[in-house]
């Protein structure tokens, strides 16, 4: 005879009470805050979709939003690639795997303020090492504080030093899984370079590149410490990324309702191009 | 097609290898005649997979040379080598369909499509892929990515020699005969020279015509099957094919007389030399009867294996099994056996040394 037992919820308990803290209980704070008006006091009044319409006609949030594909869209672009052929390029067995693999790893070690202050330093044209050398030995006029086009190149390079890591370490662990029958079969086939790549390599990479991307993805959409520490959103609001934005109307302005709002939409964003993504890169899988 | 000569061929994956256990093969000499289909028999390390791979050129020997029909390839990579070779595990390019896998080899060496096409057709036609042509290659099961790295192989009209890895190890054991068989019909419509590296005697004997016995680097013993199983070269060809293995007991010699626990043993002809070293008597279960008189033993375990039974037996501390007809003695009992004279033969060192029993018509 089966016996039901119902203990097993008990156990349950101690999760679901977490993800409530953590999750369900900060997010229904926000979806009360995007449908209300407050001036402080615990005085709220009813706005309905308000903020929602205000937000979606605005073009501030619009240039915010496009500036964030950009972003997104630049580091993917250089980092997805440049990971890859980091790891086609690092040895497969030897002393030096444990040396590359440390290396690769000590970017990711260094916290994100961290990373933003090095940088700022790093490329002040006056007193940073680069930022002197580019203007005074190189002779090219860089200052990424005056300049939004400097200041971009700073924001990628920066992401680029940071996380292409990631990317080599997942493309990496995926390359040395392949069996060697493969590359094996592959010349006797007479397969070329690019054939073993496109044929062999880039397919059996493509479950943890999907990962990747996917990570890389949501974290450069909501990043926000390295850049706000290295250019602050400026020069102007040239690098002013969604996050940024968000904080400047939340904390700057104090309009917690309209950054309530804006808060779900980026939520929501992010999670529709997360989804499409993972289902198109996995649809094949599936039949 | 080729003949395929390897010539004093040494491997050691040392760089300076000084001591004979630094080579994983040690002096290798053989000829692979053109068209025949052999398998390399042998334990798991003992150098059959190295040997394959010096073969296809993925391994360049330390020492010696390979001939493809007396032209030195030594040198060559395996794309110059116009060899094939299916590996342990099925390698199929997961993102083309198998027509495609099928075609990669032509189509990297530049053929026309039309080239392609009958070559294509043709190999999937004698293996049977023709209805999944079109299908991914990736969803499929394992003897049928088998099949696509077997086909891989052939498709190519000029190949000098098909060489298989323990092909049939992730197969399923109902499908590990039908593919042995359609292998075996393979070798007979294309001709070509085949080398089968395995570690499974049944594979080897139903594959093969001729068979490379290797242990520890070394080629102990070429033949057809039948010779491999009545007349081993050494206790260790004797040991590893037959289900059970022969029977080998140490025995003294005396006058050109072997003995065992005192117990003179009819040889099948005169001793070779003069032995000097470990003498032992080699005589295979098939050819050991339980009589009433012989050597005294003790049965020691009896197991049915369908039509004949196994009869295990300690005569002095030493183990000895006999197939007989029929079911066998209870455990325990008492009983005599007997050595078929012209079956039994003396091992000095493990080589054989004795003469065969003149051919009586």
């Amino acid at each position: 005879m089966k016996t039901v037992n119902q203990k097993a919820w008990f156990f349950v308990l101690p999760v679901l009470v977490l993800v409530a803290f953590n999750a369900l209980i900060p997010m229904m704070t926000v979806v009360n805050y995007s449908v209300q008006e407050t001036f402080g006091n615990n005085i709220f009044l009813w706005e309905g979709l308000t903020w929602f319409q205000q937000l979606l006609t605005e073009e501030r949030f619009y240039k915010a939003l496009g500036r964030q594909f950009m972003f997104t869209g630049l580091i993917l672009v250089i980092e997805v690639p440049l990971g890859i052929a980091i790891a086609l390029s690092m040895p497969r067995q030897g002393i030096w795997v444990p040396v590359c693999l440390v290396l690769m790893a000590l970017p990711m070690l260094i916290p994100w303020n961290v990373v933003g202050a090095m940088w700022n330093i790093f490329t002040l044209p006056d007193i940073g090492l680069l930022g002197y050398f580019l203007n005074n030995v190189l002779g090219i006029n860089y200052d990424m504080t005056q300049d939004p086009i400097a200041a971009w190149v700073t924001i990628i390079t920066m992401d680029v030093w940071h996380w292409t890591s990631l990317v080599v370490l997942l493309a990496y662990a995926g390359l040395v899984s392949i069996p060697d029958a493969y590359y094996q079969a592959a010349k006797i086939d007479g397969a070329s370079n690019w054939s073993v790549f496109r044929f062999i390599q880039l397919p059996k990479m493509k479950p943890v590149l999907t990962i990747a991307i996917l990570l890389r993805f949501m974290d450069s959409f909501n990043i926000y410490t390295e850049p706000f520490v290295l250019t602050g959103g400026g020069p102007g609001n040239s690098t002013t990324l969604l996050s940024i934005d968000l904080v400047k109307r939340a904390l700057g302005q104090f309009d917690l309702g309209p950054a309530a709002a804006m808060s779900l939409i980026y939520f929501a964003i992010t999670l529709l191009v997360s989804w499409l993504f993972y289902t198109l890169m996995t649809k094949d899988d599936l039949n | 097609m080729a003949k395929i000569t390897l010539s004093n061929l040494r491997h050691s994956y040392y760089p300076n290898p000084t001591e004979p256990s630094d080579y994983a093969l040690k002096e290798i000499d053989l000829d692979w005649n053109d068209g025949g289909a052999y398998a390399l028999l042998g334990p798991s390390g003992c150098g059959k997979s190295t040997l394959l791979n010096i073969i296809s050129g993925l391994l360049v020997p330390s020492e010696g040379r390979i001939l493809f029909d007396d032209k030195d390839v030594t040198a060559l990579p395996p794309d110059q080598r116009n060899i094939a070779q299916v590996f342990q595990f099925p390698v199929i390019y997961d993102t083309m369909t198998v027509y495609d896998n099928l075609a990669f080899p032509l189509r990297n060496r530049g053929r026309d499509e039309t080239t392609v096409k009958t070559r294509v057709t043709a190999i999937a036609e004698m293996l049977e892929l023709t209805d999944m042509l079109d299908t991914k290659a990736a969803g499929l099961s394992p003897d049928n990515k088998q099949k696509i790295s077997m086909g891989r192989g052939l498709v190519r009209e000029d190949v000098n020699v098909v060489m298989f890895d323990e092909p049939l190890t992730v197969i399923d054991p109902h499908l590990k005969w039908k593919l042995r068989s359609k292998l075996k019909e393979l070798h007979q419509r294309i001709k070509a020279t085949m080398i089968y590296v395995t570690h499974d005697q049944t594979e080897a004997l139903t594959f093969a015509d001729q068979v490379v016995v290797m242990q520890d680097g070394e080629v102990v013993q070429i033949g057809t099957p039948v010779e491999l199983f009545e007349r081993p070269a050494h206790t260790f060809v004797g040991h590893f094919i037959g289900s059970p293995g022969m029977n080998v007991l140490p025995c003294d010699l005396r006058d050109g007389q072997a003995y065992f626990c005192e117990h003179q043993v009819a040889l099948e002809g005169a001793v070779v030399g003069t032995p000097n070293g470990k003498t032992e008597i080699g005589v295979r279960p098939e050819f050991v009867t339980l009589a009433t008189s012989g050597l005294p033993a003790t049965v020691s375990k009896v197991s049915d294996i369908g039509r004949h039974t196994v009869v295990e037996c300690d005569a002095d501390g030493s183990k000895i099994s006999a197939i007989v007809d029929g079911a066998g003695p209870e455990r325990g009992a008492a009983v005599f056996l007997q050595f078929q004279q012209n079956q039994t033969r003396l091992y000095v060192d493990g080589w054989i040394a004795t003469q065969a029993e003149e051919a009586q018509s």
